[in-house]
């Protein structure tokens, strides 16, 4: 927590548009500045990479007009039906590439048991394990900056899954979203909480500052949650999604944690791996006992999907890290544009 | 999950995990020290591994020689390892 002045909330200013990444984010980025500038075709979106950098940031422009905009776009450009058509066609894409992808299992008990086994501690595991043990300063930062697209946003796409849930599946979800905005207190909401971890590491916390620095890979991760929330249809899988957080976020948060307090980052980067070791670990009983068993028993078609957002999750983030450790170990910056100088506690 | 006269309040035992009690929960510890969760629910340790005991950390988590992921994600998101656990607090079941 900080203990200077209150800091501007990260959300305060809408950021301006990134550049483009290629032929399709640069026609969204052109029609968002311009109405009349014509958007890309079917065929051009069935030519690109669902993956890559160009169709990622294209999703992820059109997902942002749903959160917090651009600036100098106009906020009604949300509901424009000729870019909820472009955006529908890049959904399909990268639905269809995840479906194709993501390991199937039997039951959603499966897939979550998979979740409760613990790796034994091994910097091949994961992100989290590497930058405990060998993880600096820099690299915490650029996880922090990367990550920074769904923090600071945090909990915000599972809160389109509210109004598709009733009884008990829904009571127990917003008790759990409650948590992450903070049970009432605006100092504790997590997003919050991440914005003073990024202080602490020396980073802009401006909302949408670190997009560019992001690559396809971290966008995807972002981007699947949108997905999943703003589709009914896919209101079994944005279950299954926020399962898979809320069930690997408490050994991971404790990993990020100790990794914050053996740099020095500052008390509020510990802070908010802190307190997601101890919340998480509640949340995880919550959505499997009290979010997903009702809404199986009173859905039990849902299942398959639940069990696809487990794995998506899991499919996307582990793309994400290999990526990551890739970059790390060769000692080579993971971001797409270096961070500034800086490093240590902002102040 | 509100707590009131009228309606006991609900308690929860995972067989092999934390007991989940509605909150806010204050636990006397061995040492006479009270402290208190005022979370909606409350995962009380019942493995005594946890490292921020008497609040569960998911230390009672089976552990596997390959991990199932290799994830990590939002606030992270990796099937974790315990990485000092068993030094401090012994094996994991």
């Amino acid at each position: 927590m900080t203990t200077t002045a209150p800091r501007q909330e990260s959300r305060a200013t809408t950021p301006p548009l990134p550049p483009a990444r290629g032929p399709l984010s640069a026609a969204v980025i052109a029609s968002l500045r311009d109405s009349t500038a014509p958007l890309p075709d079917a065929g051009a979106v069935t030519a690109a990479d669902p993956y890559g950098d160009d169709a990622q940031l294209a999703l992820y422009l059109l997902y942002e007009l749903h959160y917090q905009g651009f600036a100098g776009v106009a906020e009604d450009r949300e509901w424009d039906v000729e870019l909820l058509r472009l955006r529908g066609r890049l959904e399909d894409r990268f639905l269809a590439r995840l479906r194709a992808e993501a390991p199937s299992r039997p039951s959603a008990a499966d897939a979550i048991d998979a979740l409760l086994i613990e790796p034994v501690a091994d910097e091949d595991a994961g992100v989290s394990h590497w930058l405990q043990s060998a993880g600096g300063l820099r690299e915490l930062r650029e996880y922090a900056a990367l990550r920074s697209l769904y923090h600071l946003k945090e909990a915000d796409p599972h809160a389109w899954v509210l109004p598709r849930l009733y009884g008990r599946a829904k009571a127990a979800m917003v008790a759990v979203e409650f948590d992450e905005f903070g049970a009432g207190h605006a100092e504790d909401v997590h997003a919050r909480l991440f914005a003073d971890l990024m202080a602490d590491l020396g980073l802009d916390t401006a909302y949408g500052r670190w997009l560019d620095a992001a690559p396809a890979e971290a966008l995807a991760t972002v981007n699947v949650m949108s997905l999943f929330g703003l589709h009914r249809s896919l209101r079994g899988a944005l279950v299954g999604h926020f399962a898979a957080v809320e069930i690997t976020s408490s050994p991971g948060s404790r990993r990020l944690a100790r990794a914050m307090r053996r740099t020095g980052a500052g008390p509020a980067a510990e802070r908010f791996y802190d307190e997601h070791v101890e919340a998480d670990a509640v949340h995880e009983q919550v959505v499997r006992h009290e979010v997903i068993a009702p809404l199986l028993a009173a859905e039990p078609r849902l299942e398959a999907d639940v069990v696809f957002g487990v794995e998506a999750t899991g499919l996307l983030e582990d793309r994400l890290g290999a990526v990551l450790l890739d970059a790390w170990r060769a000692g080579r910056s993971a971001l797409r544009t270096p961070l500034p100088e800086g490093g240590g506690r902002a102040r | 999950m509100r707590n009131t006269p009228e309606r006991p309040r609900r308690v929860v035992v995972e067989r092999d995990g934390p007991v989940l009690v509605e909150g806010p929960v204050t636990v006397l510890g061995d040492d006479g020290v009270p402290v208190t969760s005022h979370r909606f629910v409350v995962a009380v340790c019942t493995c005594r591994r946890s490292r921020t005991y008497p609040w569960c950390d998911t230390s009672h988590r089976r552990k596997s020689k390959k991990p199932q992921s290799e994830g990590d994600g939002p606030a992270d998101l990796c099937p974790g390892a315990d990485e000092d656990g068993a030094a401090r607090k012994g094996e994991r079941s």
